[in-house]
């Protein structure tokens, strides 16, 4: 058990990139916590699954270092880091049983049979196994093939990180948040790091304390669910997470002054506030926006009932502003005008979130 | 739930039994006419009951030439599998090489059969082929046309050349539809690379191989171009396999009743086999 670092990490699969585009990960200065859960979250080709197979060893950085602990690890092969991986298509060896299954990670290292035994038991009893250990492994169900790729993981004492690679995607949903709950608890029982990769935000907001946001090969933003709810380092994060995302409209800055299709606006990062010759942006969650007497004047353009509220999409110019509002509430007939809660509100430039000491 | 019984898609399998019966059933009933009757010539025939089946059962001719053809096709299935096998596992899997060898592997498939006989028989004489020439200047007596053994020897050596590619192909086929997941969570479990090929490679080629087995067990038993060019069944009768027996019963000696019921023990037999063969390696398969 140790903590993960990674240094400086860098990933192209060209042999000699020059572009931007020819790396995977441009640039990651990432430290996983001993006994954290984590998740990885972003689009399709973001990068998740290179960073993934760099941790486990199935993959070496074309620069940058791997660190278990105290322990460069970047050049040791899979089998000698002490990880367990759980891939998106469960894997399992047809031929044997559920019980040799488990056992065979513990058999290839040489444990004796009777230690064997025990673990294997007692894994067995916590993936919920223990009725289908005398069964072909090939008979049971995805979701329980995935359990036996979990299980293979936990078998072994010395793991230091378990991964997962998407590994609800060919689940039941009915089954989905069965075996999500089941890794969360999972998780506090045996205390090993988990990494958790996915693109759904269900998925990782509800698995992980720390989300690890990536896009374009970096990170973008590291923090817990909250975090990236409430204060969106970046405006991707501020719409990839959330249902409907961040409202994302161009402003001018001028000197202190956020000025939003001629209306002035007040944000919450106004010290860090530059006009300067990057693209100007301020953003902010449809919770965050209520109708008022006077702001922002809009025509309201639709209203979708989602249950225990309403989303409402207004026009403002030519800009789209959506935002959410209690089911009881009246949506005003005309004349509707914008308020914007002062401290959810934000300035972006390029795209980064303006404060100091910001990562761009 | 009930199901709607209607028996008129009964029609819509009519065509398939009608091109069925031209193909296969007729003919084979011409196979069954003549195994049940007697004549003399004169396009007349008589009622013979299954005397033809019970001499052809108690023929020591047909027993001697039954085993031959057993011993070649499990000594060929015996070689052929596991080399094509070996062959598929070291073939890369990716890159410029890949079409390379694929090529040169189909290279031996797509020639004629009675071409390959007649490649082998000029390249093995002993007197002006350069195998037969090369072994004899070891110092090995060696001619395929007069010593048994050596006849053997060749006529296994072309089979396993020119279709051991056939095994190699489909198991290479079986071989790169793995997953790379399943090699990666081999190498995070720590298997050897015995265990990836005995839990992985193996069970995942079973399939394709089952197919491979049975291909190659019935192509052999009918064998009858290449060996007829190379050796014609000889010395003496000592590479007479079934097929090259049947012709010479039928064709030869014109005795259209005994080897027509040859013809229907032959293919019993290889009806029988096949089955044992298909139901020993899928019988894992259910459960």
């Amino acid at each position: 058990m140790a903590k993960i670092t990674l240094q400086d990490l860098r990933h192209s699969y060209t042999d000699k990139p020059t572009a931007d585009d020819d790396w995977a990960l441009k640039q990651l200065d990432v430290e996983w916590k001993d006994g954290g859960a984590y998740a990885l979250l972003g689009p399709s080709g973001c990068g998740k699954t290179t960073l993934l197979n760099i941790i486990s060893g199935l993959l070496t950085p074309s620069h940058g270092k791997v660190l278990f602990g105290e322990d460069d690890v970047t050049h040791l092969p899979p089998d000698q880091r002490h990880i367990a991986q759980v891939f998106q298509f469960p894997v399992i060896y047809d031929t044997m049983t559920v019980y040799d299954n488990l056992a065979f990670p513990l058999r290839n290292r040489g444990v004796d049979e009777s230690r064997v035994k025990q673990r294997v038991t007692e894994i067995a009893e916590m993936t919920e196994l223990t009725p289908m250990l005398n069964r072909r492994a090939s008979g049971l169900t995805a979701d329980g093939k995935q359990k036996i790729s979990l299980g293979r993981g936990l078998v072994r004492e010395d793991v230091n990180v378990i991964m997962f690679d998407e590994p609800l995607t060919v689940i039941d949903p009915h089954l989905k948040s069965q075996l999500r709950s089941k890794l969360k608890e999972l998780h506090q029982r045996v205390n090993t790091t988990m990494i958790y990769v996915t693109h759904d935000q269900t998925e990782a907001l509800t698995f992980a304390d720390q989300v690890v946001v990536m896009n374009f090969g970096q990170v973008v933003q590291i923090g817990t669910p909250e975090d990236l709810f409430e204060r969106p380092q970046h405006t991707f994060v501020g719409n990839f997470i959330g249902s409907p995302g961040m409202n994302i409209l161009p402003c001018d800055v001028d000197g202190q002054n956020v000025v939003v299709g001629g209306v002035k606006v007040e944000v919450a990062n106004k010290g860090f506030v530059k006009g300067d010759t990057r693209k100007q942006e301020i953003g902010l969650r449809p919770e965050f926006i209520h109708f008022g007497d006077q702001g922002i004047p809009v025509s309201v353009e639709r209203v979708s009932d989602a249950g225990r509220f309403k989303i409402v999409e207004t026009r403002f110019q030519n800009h789209t502003i959506k935002l959410l509002i209690d089911d009881g509430e009246n949506v005003p007939a005309d004349n509707a005008h914008l308020t914007f809660t002062e401290d959810r509100t934000y300035v972006y430039g390029d795209g980064w979130l303006m404060e100091g000491g910001q990562a761009s | 739930m009930n199901k709607t019984i209607n028996q008129k898609a009964w029609f819509f399998v009519l065509p398939v039994i009608a091109l069925v019966a031209f193909n296969a059933i007729i003919p084979l009933m011409t196979v069954v006419n003549y195994s049940v009757q007697e004549t003399f010539g004169d396009n007349t025939f008589f009622w013979a009951g299954v005397i033809w089946f019970e001499d052809i059962l108690h023929s020591e001719r047909f027993h001697d030439s039954l085993m031959r053809q057993l011993t070649f096709t499990f000594t060929i299935l015996l070689i052929e599998i596991p080399l094509g096998v070996i062959i598929a596992l070291a073939m890369p899997r990716k890159g410029f090489w890949v079409p390379v060898c694929l090529i040169l592997m189909s290279l031996p498939l797509l020639i004629p059969w009675n071409v390959v006989g007649a490649m082998w028989n000029i390249f093995a004489l002993p007197d002006i082929g350069m195998l037969g020439r090369m072994i004899n200047s070891l110092g090995i007596d060696y001619n395929f046309t007069r010593q048994i053994g050596d006849a053997w020897f060749t006529l296994i050596l072309m089979d396993v050349w020119h279709w051991t590619s056939l095994v190699v192909l489909l198991a290479y086929a079986g071989l790169v539809s793995i997953p790379d997941a399943y090699y990666q969570a081999a190498k995070i479990d720590g298997a050897g690379s015995w265990a990836i090929f005995r839990f992985i490679q193996l069970p995942k080629m079973k399939r394709v191989l089952t197919i491979a087995v049975l291909l190659r067990f019935m192509d052999s038993f009918n064998i009858y171009t290449e060996p007829f060019v190379l050796t014609g069944g000889g010395p003496g009768n000592s590479t007479t396999l079934l097929s090259i027996d049947l012709v010479k019963i039928a064709l030869g000696q014109f005795d259209l009743g005994p080897a027509a019921a040859m013809s229907l023990i032959y293919f019993l037999v290889i009806l029988l086999l096949s089955w044992v063969f298909y139901t020993l390696m899928m019988r894992d398969e259910e459960q």
